[in-house]
């Protein structure tokens, strides 16, 4: 409950990651979701890739819009800050948030509600714009906080609660992502943390906009026999193409994978992104064919995750728009202004 | 002959994308560089081509510059409108018009003087090319009105060679159009006619701009580093014009990268989030816009009035409601922008009535906006920022510093044993606030819409709700103590005239003619909301007092007696809303007609 504060004991035994840090100092409040939600988890596995990455917790901006996934933020690093903005806007929130200090690491968290009904055009256009962030919809397929209308991304045919089925298609947010310019698109599932933590971790890293669709179950609304985004029909459904591993600069790169089976992906920052292949034909750069294959599983009614696609050298926004390294909320009047002299000559070219 | 010089009204009736615009602007240029005060208004429809379109450009040695009843002189060239072109002028008025094929028979007015001049023939013997026969019409009437007006030839041909510098293909064939002009009308026009242009020093060190670069300007100054906006007439140049200078002005020397960012948003909605979530994060934002745009922007002001976040727009005022008269002026956002969203919300406006306090409010309010940390809306209008007239010069204080107000950095965190982002601690409802990123322990709080305690945490206790409504309230009263004051001119008179924003240019002829009817009324003129104790006072030591808005609905009106909790009837609305900018005669009427309807007593009438 949101009254009860968490106790800020650590346990002795905690690992310490670069930073001298335990998991616990990229924690957030205690949730007020409820007990079991996918939400949770998405939020544990957000806490667990920043402390192994051994990022700086207060240097990340978190972005939501409204709904039970907006709410997360406030579930993980407390000491960055948040802001739960308008319902459907978290990007263009987001945007600007870049635009002002591109040396944050920016989170955005949205719902299947968030960014597929109220929000699908600025969805479309962050992605388009190609904000270096991690973009995470929590996706359920159903408005929880309105107990359980159906959401754009739900599946033609799932049924309510109910038992009532949606009449419509669905939207794939991860499709649209690759259609439109992300440059790191992956799918996961709440309840494989597994996979779905190396994935953020990833993301994170990646210098420009990474997508990642997780289908993160409502157990209130939309975790019953019928529904297509429910723990069990996703477990007995769910396909998985690709692993990511992330191994940070420092670490020893051992190539303990059979040939053809992996990939290293060399980042940026040093580090190296292995990806662990389970279909070896599956080519995670081919945009189009990634496209191709998601909507293939999806006729199939395969819950496809992993990694679909990743470009390591694609430009960000702000390499598009040419700005400055120095983060655009740091300059001063003596880098802003141009001064009187120059208003002269400016007042000068209007007589 | 009956020579007047500097002083008529001279308006251009052409089709629009026939490229009159330029011909015409060199014209008001011109007269601006013979140092002889000019306003030039584009009377423009919402079209690329083919449609009617005027340019009006009012002369005065006096400084009149609002807009004038009646034109003394129509360049009618644009066959489609002849009727109601040759209707507006005044009797005696000049018809300046292409002979080439006779004028109707139904059109003639025997109180106005005809000019016919065969331009088309003209040009079908000199120029070849079929593109520049049409392009050159305008040259050509230019030519001849500086022979007609007696304006300095070489002023224009300057011009030119200006404009097309490094192009002599293009000058060339511009002043043989200029001077085939300038040489009919001397040679077989009777030149120059009654109304007669001198070279005079009345524009000082004045420069001739538009508002809305005026405000573009005044933004790059003060420092805002992110622009996000939507296209909209008539807001659209003010953001183009912001990314032009910047390129010029605001790139880094060694590495040639971009020291601002501007995104051309997918809409509304979007430039004012990246605008909110920009100054979330610290930089300076801004986003222009007109009065549908502030519609959709609504929800995201209310966010940001409630979360408090610095948010700048520039609402560049167009006819509504609805998608109404696009390109067309008016003041009808005063209501809308000051209570924009839903919940108990009011905005910070400020009231342009010149470019040089566009420039000047636009560098302002960044300041307010970061100090209140609140959305400040300057509230332009079509006429202001559109159109080009004789302003003050811009100026800027090198010794000035932005205020970013109440922001903690690391250093002040580690001094503070719990920060409050929503404590009080100051008396004047400000809170400190911190940017992402500052400090590894302390000041990270959660940004909401929803209700929260002095210490940013999530409650729904109804004490704690409104002990923050309250705060807001108190942020409020400052915020009328830092907004600027309003221009007052107090002569003791029991009744006084209140306007802002446009309706300032006519107003001194305005109350120049009234004088000669014997009303004298005291003015103020206000250039900021919440309204500052000035404003109330004034209306108080005032028996009656008029106020100007250019909307039906008197919204200033009904804004002063809302907040002011002022009898309404103290207050007499004088309204014009019909898309041009309101004229002095306009307002010399119904101030007279209320004079004579109400019976008042007027200086003349108590005299004799």
């Amino acid at each position: 409950m949101t009254f009860v504060a968490k106790p800020r004991a650590r346990h002795p035994l905690l690992p310490l990651n670069e930073l001298n840090l335990t998991r616990r100092d990229y924690e957030g409040a205690v949730s007020t979701l409820c007990a079991g939600c996918g939400h949770d988890s998405v939020s544990a596995a957000i806490v667990q890739a920043c402390a192994e990455l051994s990022l700086p917790p207060h240097r990340f901006a978190k972005l939501s819009g409204i709904g039970c996934s907006s709410k997360t933020p406030s579930y993980f690093l407390d000491k960055s800050h948040g802001f739960n903005s308008v319902h459907g806007r978290m990007p263009s929130v987001a945007t600007g948030a870049n635009l002002a200090n591109r040396a944050l690491y920016c989170i955005g968290v949205s719902g299947d509600g968030d960014s597929a009904s109220i929000g699908l055009g600025q969805f479309a256009h962050i992605v388009r714009r190609r904000i270096n962030m991690l973009y995470i919809v929590d996706n359920n397929g159903t408005y929880g906080l309105t107990k359980g209308q159906f959401s754009a991304t739900n599946d033609r045919g799932s049924t309510s609660k109910r038992g009532v089925p949606n009449l419509y298609e669905p939207i794939d947010l991860a499709s649209m992502a690759l259609q439109i310019g992300a440059s790191f698109v992956g799918r996961s599932f709440s309840g494989d943390k597994r996979q779905l933590a190396p994935l953020i971790k990833a993301g994170l890293m990646h210098p420009g906009m990474a997508f990642l669709d997780v289908i993160s179950p409502c157990v209130a609304f939309n975790n019953h026999n019928g529904s297509t985004k429910s723990f069990q029909y996703v477990r007995e459904h769910s396909g998985k193409l690709m692993e990511a591993d992330y191994i940070p600069q420092s670490a020893e790169i051992n190539a303990d994978y059979e040939p053809g089976s992996a990939e290293d992906l060399l980042m940026p920052d040093g580090s190296t992104l292995r990806l662990r292949k389970v279909d070896a034909n599956y080519d995670v750069h081919d945009r189009i064919g990634a496209l191709a294959h998601v909507q293939r599983c999806q006729d199939e009614g395969e819950v496809l995750t992993g990694l679909l696609y990743v470009d390591p050298d694609a430009a960000d926004c702000h390499d598009i728009l040419e700005t400055v390294e120095t983060p655009l909320n740091a300059l001063t009047e003596e880098d802003l202004c141009p001064g009187s002299r120059e208003l002269a000559r400016l007042n000068d070219s209007f007589r | 002959m009956n020579v007047t010089y500097n002083d008529f009204v001279i308006r251009f009736a052409n089709v629009n994308g026939s490229g009159s615009a330029s011909a015409n602007g060199m014209f008001a240029k011109a007269l601006f560089r013979m140092g002889v005060p000019v306003a030039a208004r584009n009377i423009f429809p919402s079209n690329i081509q083919g449609l009617p379109t005027w340019f009006e450009v009012r002369v005065n040695e006096q400084g009149y510059l609002g807009r004038r009843e009646g034109v003394d002189i129509m360049v009618a060239m644009n066959a489609e409108t002849y009727a109601e072109d040759v209707a507006a002028l005044k009797p005696g008025g000049y018809l300046f018009y292409d002979n080439s094929k006779p004028l109707a028979a139904s059109l003639r007015r025997n109180d106005i003087r005809e000019i016919g001049m065969p331009i088309a023939t003209l040009l079908l013997t000199e120029f070849t090319d079929l593109k520049q026969r049409a392009l050159f019409k305008n040259i050509v009437y230019l030519g001849a009105l500086s022979a007609l007006l007696n304006i300095e030839f070489d002023v224009i041909t300057g011009m030119v060679a200006k404009q097309y510098k490094g192009k002599d293909d293009l000058i060339r064939p511009n002043i043989h159009a200029l001077e085939l002009g300038r040489r009919y009308a001397l040679d077989y026009l009777d030149s120059p006619i009654e109304h007669q242009v001198r070279r005079t020093d009345a524009n000082g060190e004045g420069i001739f701009i538009d508002g809305n670069t005026a405000a573009a300007l005044g933004a790059l100054y003060g420092g805002a580093t992110v622009c996000a906006w939507y296209p909209i007439t008539p807001s659209t140049s003010m953001a183009e014009a912001f990314e032009r200078y910047a390129n010029r002005l605001r790139v880094e020397r060694k590495t040639e990268r971009r020291k601002f960012a501007v995104i051309q948003a997918e809409d509304e909605l979007s430039a004012i989030g990246m605008v909110i979530g920009a100054a979330w994060n610290g930089a300076r934002a801004f986003t222009a816009t007109s009065g549908p745009g502030v519609s959709l922007m609504s929800e995201f002001l209310g966010l940001a009035y409630f979360a408090e976040i610095p948010a700048v727009l520039f609402d560049v005022q167009r006819a509504g409601p609805s998608t109404g008269m696009p390109t067309r002026t008016q003041q009808s956002d005063v209501l809308g922008a000051a209570y924009a969203s839903h919940g108990d919300t009011r905005h910070v406006l400020l009231f342009p009535s010149t470019p040089k306090e566009c420039f000047d409010f636009a560098a302002d309010a960044l300041d307010l906006a970061d100090r209140l940390q609140t959305p400040v809306i300057v509230m332009s209008d079509l006429d202001l920022g559109m159109n080009d007239s004789v302003s003050e010069p811009l100026a800027w204080d090198d010794a000035r510093r932005y205020d970013r107000g109440k922001v903690l950095d690391a250093a002040a965190l580690d001094g503070i044993e719990r920060f409050g982002r929503y404590l009080d601690v100051d008396g004047d409802g400000i809170g400190y606030r911190t940017l992402p990123g500052t400090h590894p322990s302390k000041g990270a709080f959660f940004t909401r819409g929803t209700s929260r305690d002095e210490f940013a945490v999530y409650t729904e206790n109804p004490d704690a709700y409104q002990r923050n409504m309250e705060r807001l309230q108190r942020k409020w009263a400052t915020a009328a103590t830092l907004v600027p004051q309003a221009e007052i001119q107090s002569d003791g008179r029991k009744a006084g005239i209140l306007y802002y924003g446009t309706s300032a240019a006519p107003m001194q002829e305005a109350l120049d003619l009234l004088r000669e009817d014997g009303v004298r009324l005291d003015r103020i003129r206000v250039r900021g909301f919440p309204f500052g104790a000035e404003v109330y006072e004034f209306i108080d030591r005032h028996a009656m007092v008029f106020v100007v808005d250019q909307n039906r609905d008197g919204q200033m009106r009904t804004l002063l007696s809302n907040e002011g909790d002022l009898n309404p009837a103290k207050l007499i609305s004088l309204r014009y809303y019909a898309g041009l900018s309101v004229s002095a005669d306009e307002i010399h009427r119904q101030v007279l007609d209320h004079y004579r309807a109400q019976k008042l007593p007027r200086l003349k009438e108590v005299g004799a």
